[in-house]
């Protein structure tokens, strides 16, 4: 099991060179837990996300790990604690999925030499994990979205971090895919105990796979918590515009918002308690 | 099955390692080759020993002034400003993630150029001078086509193509400064237009070597953080590189040594755009390619010399024959991106 973590933020105000995207956030990370940030387009959470992973530096506020500020710790060691796995990376290209994999391994290696029998080890684990062993040796470019998806979490994976964030990590993937890599990421959670925060666009496959909902709302926290407490039909409305009925998904038992559109407003459909 | 899936990876990991050596190896070996056929090829061909023996020192009428003289500072220019392209070279394009983010597309070569002919043709400055000024004007052109790539978004795209035009102006005046010149300046001057190692001379060399044996090295040991930059930026970032000192570092130690390549054998063209892709086709993309990139520039600035010197009736500079292999190639990799949509 991974250890725990206090991983706070304080007062946070960030964003772009002249545009404040985060407007005031706290927050502490739950350790161990799957937290996922949710809110409409341009609400900050890719930003405080980014910022959280120190991408972006703060205009002010505190953020800290373990009571330690994160600007102090050196890159190479945090990098050992605190993984991110970007919205688009770049893929290299002429390189194998085993060697992108391990490039993961960058904070835990000296600046010369091999990879080690750990590296060996990990990489191997990581690609495990994501069932993609058999493509060791192929070229990433000869692999689909889904598998390159699953490559470019292999990589994180390999980086063995305590916590670990994703932006958007099924973003263009069909709907299988985005199910198996949620799935893999909860087997990852639940085995290692390894604190997952991520950014999902699909409210309901986030109230099904969070432990811990943010909800955010033009750069401000405006809800956190358990999914069912945090995903009513007014919260839904204050978020994201829309009209809704949330009902109880009948798979999961988590929340599920039914969104109403000017054609679909009958709410005779939805009367399953 | 986990000992399998572990022998599985380690087992193409160690066949491509295997492949990344024998393809350096075999670059190095090639270039030793070339030094040594620099050093016996001219307009006579001395016996073997007698060339070592004017190496060592021995005054042998004829042969010491032609090995020592003038194929011994050929050789050595080549060489190290071949190794000082190829890897500043592959740095730009693999820092920038395109092979058209060279400094030899990009103008850096050319602002080197332009100080150093605006030193020669206008100043009458010394070799050292020339050194300097190229280095600044080299460092000078990075910061203005960053600075004017910058806009509100940084694009590499609008950073090539901003490359591209000061490029153009910037030839422009190395022309201008030659035209206004003075007669007995034009045949030295004209190294600046096409790079040659013709006339090369050991008491030039000096700041060269220096720059490649300091600043070489440094990127060598950074091989890694360049690969993770390659991934861009929140990759490399949050693998724990120091992103923004690693790309300053980077981008001196590259400036550095290409202005002084470019100040003692002018801009041989194309060698620091073609070495990388060269390398990287030949090794794969495992392990760092900034050695095998280095030594592909040897062997091209070095091979396109001999070829200019022997192949035909006139003998050509190194920089036609290099830029006869570049342009093609060029050509072809702008097909390419507009295929892509990349430009």
């Amino acid at each position: 099991m991974k250890p725990t973590h206090l991983f706070q933020a304080e007062q946070l105000v960030a964003g772009y060179e002249n545009k404040t995207v985060i407007h005031g956030v706290d927050l502490a990370i739950p350790s161990h837990q799957i937290s996922v940030m949710i809110g409409a387009n341009g609400c900050g959470k890719s930003t405080l996300l980014k910022t959280l992973a120190r991408l972006i530096k703060p205009t002010s506020g505190n953020i800290t790990l373990d009571g330690k500020p994160l600007a102090k710790i050196p890159p190479k060691p945090l990098a050992r604690i605190l993984g991110l796995l970007p919205q688009s990376p770049i893929v290299p290209e002429g390189i194998t999925v085993a060697d992108l994999v391990g490039r993961g391994r960058f904070p835990h290696q000296s600046l010369f030499g091999g990879w080690t029998k750990k590296d060996y080890e990990a990489v191997a684990e990581a690609m495990r994990i994501m069932n993609i062993t058999e493509y060791a040796n192929y070229h990433i470019d000869e692999l689909s979205g889904g598998q390159r998806q699953r490559v470019w979490i292999a990589m994180a994976l390999a980086q063995q971090t305590d916590i670990l964030f994703l932006d958007e990590p099924t973003t263009f993937l069909d709907i299988t895919y985005q199910v198996e890599i949620l799935d893999l990421l909860t087997d990852l959670n639940r085995q290692q105990g390894t604190t997952i925060v991520m950014v999902l666009h699909d409210i309901n496959l986030s109230a099904r796979y969070a432990d811990h909902i943010f909800a955010l709302h033009q750069g401000k926290l405006v809800a956190e918590g358990k999914p069912e407490e945090v995903i009513t039909s007014e919260r839904v409305k204050d978020i994201f515009g829309l009209d809704c009925t949330v009902i109880k998904d009948p798979v999961s038992g988590s929340p599920l918002v039914v969104p109403k559109g000017r054609y679909h407003l009958n709410d005779a459909y939805v009367s399953i308690p | 099955m986990r000992d399998q899936s572990l022998e599985f990876i380690m087992a193409g990991r160690r066949q491509r390692r295997r492949r990344w050596i024998v393809v350096t190896s075999l670059l190095a070996v090639l270039a030793i080759a070339l030094c040594c056929a620099m050093l016996l090829l001219g307009n006579t061909i001395y016996p073997v020993k007698e060339v070592i023996r004017a190496l060592s020192g021995e005054q042998l009428k004829g042969v010491s002034f032609a090995v020592n003289t003038i194929r011994l500072p050929r050789m050595l220019a080549g060489l190290f400003a071949g190794f000082a392209f190829g890897i500043a070279g592959y740095t730009f394009q693999t820092m920038l993630r395109n092979p058209l983010a060279n400094p030899n597309v990009i103008g850096i070569t050319s602002g080197s150029s332009a100080a150093a002919v605006f030193s020669i043709v206008v100043l009458h400055a010394s070799e050292t001078f020339v050194s300097i000024a190229s280095v600044i004007a080299g460092l000078v052109t990075v910061t203005i086509i960053y600075l004017l790539s910058r806009g509100r978004a940084f694009s590499i795209g609008r950073l090539i193509l901003i490359g591209i035009g000061l490029q153009a102006m910037l030839d422009a005046v190395i022309s201008y400064l030659l035209l206004v010149g003075a007669q007995q300046d034009i045949p030295a001057a004209l190294r600046w237009l096409t790079g040659s190692l013709n006339g090369s001379q050991l008491r030039e060399l000096p700041p060269l070597v220096v720059a490649v044996l300091v600043f070489a090295p440094v990127i060598i040991m950074l091989g890694k953080h360049l690969d993770l930059l390659e991934l861009g930026e929140q990759s490399a970032s949050s693998l724990g590189v120091a992103t923004d000192r690693t790309r300053i570092i980077l981008i001196l130690s590259s400036v550095f040594m290409l202005a002084i390549a470019t100040a003692t054998t002018g801009p041989i063209a194309f060698v620091s755009f073609l070495a990388g892709p060269i390398a990287r086709r030949l090794t794969g993309a495992g392990f760092s390619n900034v050695i095998p990139a280095g030594l592909v520039g040897v062997n091209l600035v070095l091979a396109a010399d001999l070829i200019g010197q022997f192949a035909f009736e006139y003998r050509f500079p190194v920089g036609v024959i290099t830029g006869l292999l570049g342009a093609p190639y060029l050509i072809f990799l702008l097909i390419q991106m507009n295929r892509k949509g990349e430009l």
